[in-house]
């Protein structure tokens, strides 16, 4: 168990949410994602970064253009020439400023006076412009626990990618409000709890998406001597502690693996040389090929380049990731060597022939010449990290909550004004205009109090996406209990047993509800009609039409009169049963009405007839 | 307080708020300040507080960049359009850049295409544009060439772009190519159009051609850049990379890019064709006036005493009836008037219609398949350098710069 107050972990996140409004941040294209097959055509483009003022290009910048990169984009009819960086944006869409503004009033934060919007420059391809617009609407909120929320900004979101250098631009635009906390979290369990009260908070607006990748959290972690390290793009809000504990388990072992490297004296021979003519021969088909196979020597680090820091990650899966910027596939290091067909005489000729001594370690990369020749400066700049100890980086999540690198930190130094679009005003009347929804967790609570739900049934009412179709319902007189059961617990059976029951309307399960409510129909039918009209969605007809000819279908309808005439009947038939019983009769007897009437009348109608019935026979 | 200066380093407070940042600038009433984040936000100026005033920058980007002596000599002429711009993080910023080692810097791959020279004559916004610029900027092509350049580069904004390439094609005969280049997406962004439109247009100033030419945007993909004759080249987009097209003809040619390969059409006039001359007079008073149904004859008035009016008529080349005594007195009075038509696509043809025939008996000139622009630019040019009427209505008609087509496609 590791003691995290001791090892100085601090974490914060940045939450990214998706907000559900009728159009994008900055034009009139509606926020819906599409199917890439769906495209109604495709474009691409170059992207350069900028000079800076001081003759620098972002590092992170100049990392993404190590490779020339060309970018493709899928163009689709429900987007514009805005997403396509062909025309300037509208102004910032005032329902999304709107719902920002809400978020930022539930978190208790102070909204800026005037708002102005940056370009974030952002050249990795997913925003077609190269910069990512970006607004600060608010200032320092507040947590339960103590813990700070130090902005809210509403940005567009970027571009999906579809596949490398492929991105769709469907998403690109999307109102995404981003709220950064400070880093105030000092265990991995924190932050998961963090996590969990500011995805409730924005999932009370009701104006947030829902669904995988509509919110996603970055994770800042550092301890004390490591590095602060951002994690990306962490979708599973039960993964993040896990991430957490990861990511301290990785910089503790960086720093271990530091130690020993500087005990033993390490460092890093910067001299690449050319083996390629050493694997001439060789059974290892990537090296064959390779037009040039190059070798880095690491003086000190044999044993620390294969080890374990972190669960299926090791020293050498990091300098493999900086290789990889420059387009290679991977490399290979004398940790792990011989395998991969390369034999042990081979890396033996190897050793030799760079002058690698025991206690050193051997990389080399195989690609064409250039590629391998960036690649093995990558491994050298990598290894020089290993020996001051973590370095900052951006880190993206691998399955199982390991991570991989992504890019350096960005630098400060990359946000510069959106002049297109004009800074907007937050007045004291505009503020005080901003309602604040209830929080779900209060909302579960009043559904406890006033409708008299149980706990867990209030609880799966609120969180789930028919909220607001169950308010409808309790709103048109049906009751709490009914609507909450049918929503959740019937509609996930029919769901479970291989009904299509997501095709049903929310109209024609208000309509089904109501008709229900009226004694058109029994409560006991609702999944038979429900499968009915399931099967037969999409046919013509208005939500109430089609739910009257479902329970038609389904069974026809059964008149009070008709009740009294079968279970006058049914109590005549067995008169000797029901007289030995008495009122015991009651139940067995109900069996058989209910049988003979199929769920097309209530239960409650039917045991009142039949105790009325029964009383009847036995005064 | 002391008064604040960009780049202060100042103390902000809001709410439970403490944070640093950098002063920008006061805009309606309130401060611009840069947070250490990089956020721009807008705060009354009561709640900022003067730090400190760090020491001043050194001027970055200085130094100069070595060019290949082995390779062409190209006149960069830049009249305020951006090929390179810088931005300034710390104040948002956005600065031109004008200097072949600025430019150098920001696109270094126009390093491998030839050696520049660089003449700024004009820092403006393109719809600033005026006919005495025109004329400055003719001389200064013409005194690039004198000089022995391999071609020249024309930096302009795309706004009246059209304008400025067909004044210049009228004024001046040249054996190397002239080529007028500008970005339609702002130079400070990553997607911007503004290098791989300078890299075309750098390998059309080397290559063959030897006539006026626009090079931009030939689709909305970084993939090549079409060739424009100057006078028959027009903004159709707003904002589109691709808004400049050829009227009425195919482009003179294309430029792959990334490759820079260029290809020219048998019609575009090559290298050598011309010897230099430079007839720059301009007769300024000239007018371009769009018709709209309705539109009142005294408008005309506004125009009494002009050299030269076109006329962007409807279809064929008309404006209502009751314009037509007006007109006629005009032209007795000697202005010369010019009919072109709003459709931009097709020939005027004023014998048609009655209203036609009425234009041509008041001595309105067909104006053939001229694009309104660049029949104006023409007109001014004629008139400034012929001075009787009739030759001057002769040379209206007749194709001086590519810029009437004898047949239409």
């Amino acid at each position: 168990m590791m003691d995290y107050e001791k090892l100085g972990l601090k974490a914060g996140i940045e939450i990214h949410q998706q907000l559900d409004t009728a159009e994008k941040l900055f034009c009139r294209c509606p926020t819906t994602l599409r199917d890439a097959s769906e495209r109604t055509g495709d474009f691409h483009r170059y992207l350069r970064a900028t000079e800076s003022e001081l003759g620098e290009i972002d590092r992170a910048a100049r990392e993404e253009m190590k490779l020339v990169r060309k970018f493709r984009y899928y163009t689709y009819d429900t987007v514009c020439l805005v997403e396509h960086d062909e025309e300037p944006p509208a102004p910032m869409n005032p329902e999304a400023l709107e719902v920002c503004l809400t978020i930022a009033k539930m978190l208790e934060m102070t909204p800026v006076e005037r708002v102005h919007t940056m370009r974030k420059l952002v050249i990795d391809g997913s925003n077609t412009s190269g910069f990512q617009r970006t607004a600060l609407v608010a200032l320092s909120g507040a947590l339960p626990g103590g813990c700070q929320v130090e902005t809210i900004c509403l940005e567009e979101e970027a571009a999906q990618r579809v596949e490398d250098e492929t991105f769709s631009l469907d998403r690109l635009g999307i109102p995404l409000v981003e709220i950064t906390t400070a880093p105030c979290m000092h265990t991995p369990e924190a932050v998961q709890e963090v996590a969990a009260h500011i995805g409730m908070v924005l999932r009370s607006t009701g104006r947030v998406k829902r669904g995988l990748g509509t919110i996603r959290q970055d994770i800042n972690v550092s301890i004390a001597d490591g590095a602060r390290v951002e994690i990306k793009g962490v979708q599973d809000l039960d993964l993040i502690a896990e991430v957490v504990r990861r990511e301290v388990e990785r910089q503790t072992n960086l720093l271990a693996i530091r130690d020993t490297l500087r005990e033993r004296g390490a460092r890093v021979d910067h001299t690449v040389i050319d083996v390629t003519a050493l694997f001439a021969e060789t059974k290892s088909s990537i090296l064959k090929k390779a037009k040039a196979v190059l070798a880095v020597r690491l003086c000190g680090f044999a044993g620390l380049v294969g080890r374990e820091i972190q669960p299926g990650r090791r020293l050498g899966s990091e300098m493999s990731d900086y290789a990889k910027k420059c387009g290679v596939g991977g490399i290979f290091h004398t940790d792990e060597l011989p395998a991969y067909g390369v034999t042990a005489e081979e890396v033996a000729r190897l050793r030799e022939f760079v002058g690698a001594v025991e206690g050193d370690c051997v990389v080399i990369v195989a690609a064409g010449r250039e590629r391998a020749g960036c690649a093995a400066e990558q491994v050298m700049i990598r290894a020089e990290m290993a020996l001051s100890g973590v370095p900052e980086e951006t880190r993206k999540m691998l399955e199982e909550g390991s991570t991989a690198y992504m890019r350096p930190l960005p630098g400060a130094a990359r946000m510069y004004p959106e002049t297109d679009v004009f800074a907007i005003t937050i007045d004291e009347k505009l503020w005080e205009s901003v309602e604040i929804p209830e929080l779900l967790t209060d909302r579960v609570a009043r559904f406890v109090r006033e409708f008299g739900l149980d706990e867990g049934l209030a609880r799966q009412v609120a969180f789930s996406e028919r909220l607001p179709l169950f308010e409808e319902a309790v709103a048109a007189g049906v009751r709490p209990t009914l609507a909450a059961r049918t929503l959740l617990a019937t509609c996930r059976e029919l769901a479970r047993d291989g009904v299509e029951v997501a095709r049903v309307s929310e109209e024609e399960i208000l309509a089904l509800l109501s008709a229900v409510e009226g004694g058109r129909a029994a409560k006991e039918a609702i999944p038979d009609l429900l499968t009915e009209l399931a099967r037969t969605a999409g046919d013509a007809g208005a939500p109430g039409e089609r739910v009257d000819a479902a329970i038609e279908k389904m069974g026809p309808a059964v008149s009070q009169a008709d009740v009294e005439e079968i279970v006058r009947r049914i109590v005549t038939e067995r008169e000797a049963f029901a007289r030995e019983k008495g009122m015991g009769a009651l139940g067995p007897l109900m069996g058989v009405v209910m049988q003979e009437l199929r769920g097309s009348v209530d239960g409650k109608v039917i045991s009142e007839t039949l105790r009325r019935e029964l009383q009847r026979l036995l005064s | 307080m002391e008064s604040l200066q960009t780049g202060d380093l100042v103390r902000y407070a809001n709410g439970g708020t403490a944070l640093t940042g950098t002063y920008i600038a006061e805009r309606d009433g309130m401060a611009v300040i840069k947070l250490e984040s990089g956020y721009n936000i807008g705060t009354s100026l009561e709640k900022i507080e003067f730090v400190e005033r760090p020491a001043s920058q050194p001027a970055a980007g200085a130094g100069v960049v070595v060019q290949n002596p082995d390779l062409p000599d190209l006149a960069v002429i830049s009249t305020g359009g951006t090929i390179a711009s810088r931005v300034d993080y710390r104040t948002g910023a956005v600065m031109s850049q004008f200097s072949v080692s600025d430019i150098l810097r920001a696109i270094p791959e126009l390093g491998d295409i030839a050696r520049y020279r660089d003449c700024q004559i004009a820092s403006i916004l393109s719809e600033n544009m005026q006919p005495a610029l025109w004329r400055e900027l003719a001389r200064a092509v013409y005194d690039e060439i004198r000089a022995g350049v391999a071609g020249v580069i024309v930096t302009h904004g795309t706004d009246t772009m059209a304008y400025s390439a067909a004044a210049v094609r009228f004024m001046l005969k040249t054996p190397v190519p002239v080529v007028f280049v500008g970005s339609q997406r702002s130079a400070d962004r990553p997607s911007s159009d503004n290098a791989m439109n300078a890299l075309c247009s750098a390998a059309v100033a080397a290559g063959d051609l030897g006539e006026v030419a626009v090079v931009m945007h030939a689709t909305t993909n970084d993939d090549r850049c079409a060739v424009h004759r100057a006078t028959r080249v027009r903004k159709m987009h707003t904002s589109r990379r691709d808004a400049f097209q050829s009227m009425g003809m195919e482009p003179l040619g294309y430029v792959d890019y990334p490759s820079l390969s260029v290809t020219l059409s048998d019609e575009a006039v090559r290298r050598g064709t011309e010897e230099p001359e430079l007839h720059d007079a301009l007769e300024e008073r000239c007018a371009l006036l769009h018709f709209y149904p309705g539109m009142p004859p005294a408008v005309l008035d506004a125009f009494e005493g002009y050299a030269g009016l076109v006329i962007s008529g409807t279809g064929l080349g008309h404006v209502a009836t009751e314009w037509i005594p007006r007109l006629r007195e005009m032209i007795e009075d000697g202005t010369t008037v010019v009919m072109t038509s709003q459709c931009l696509h097709g020939r005027v043809c004023d014998r048609v219609y009655n209203t036609g025939r009425d234009l041509l008996s008041a001595g309105v000139i067909e104006g053939e398949d001229m694009l309104p622009e660049a029949a104006l630019v023409k007109l001014m040019w004629v008139l400034g350098n012929e001075p009787d009427p009739e030759r001057a209505r002769v040379l209206m008609q007749t194709d001086l710069a590519g810029e009437i087509r004898r047949r239409s496609i």
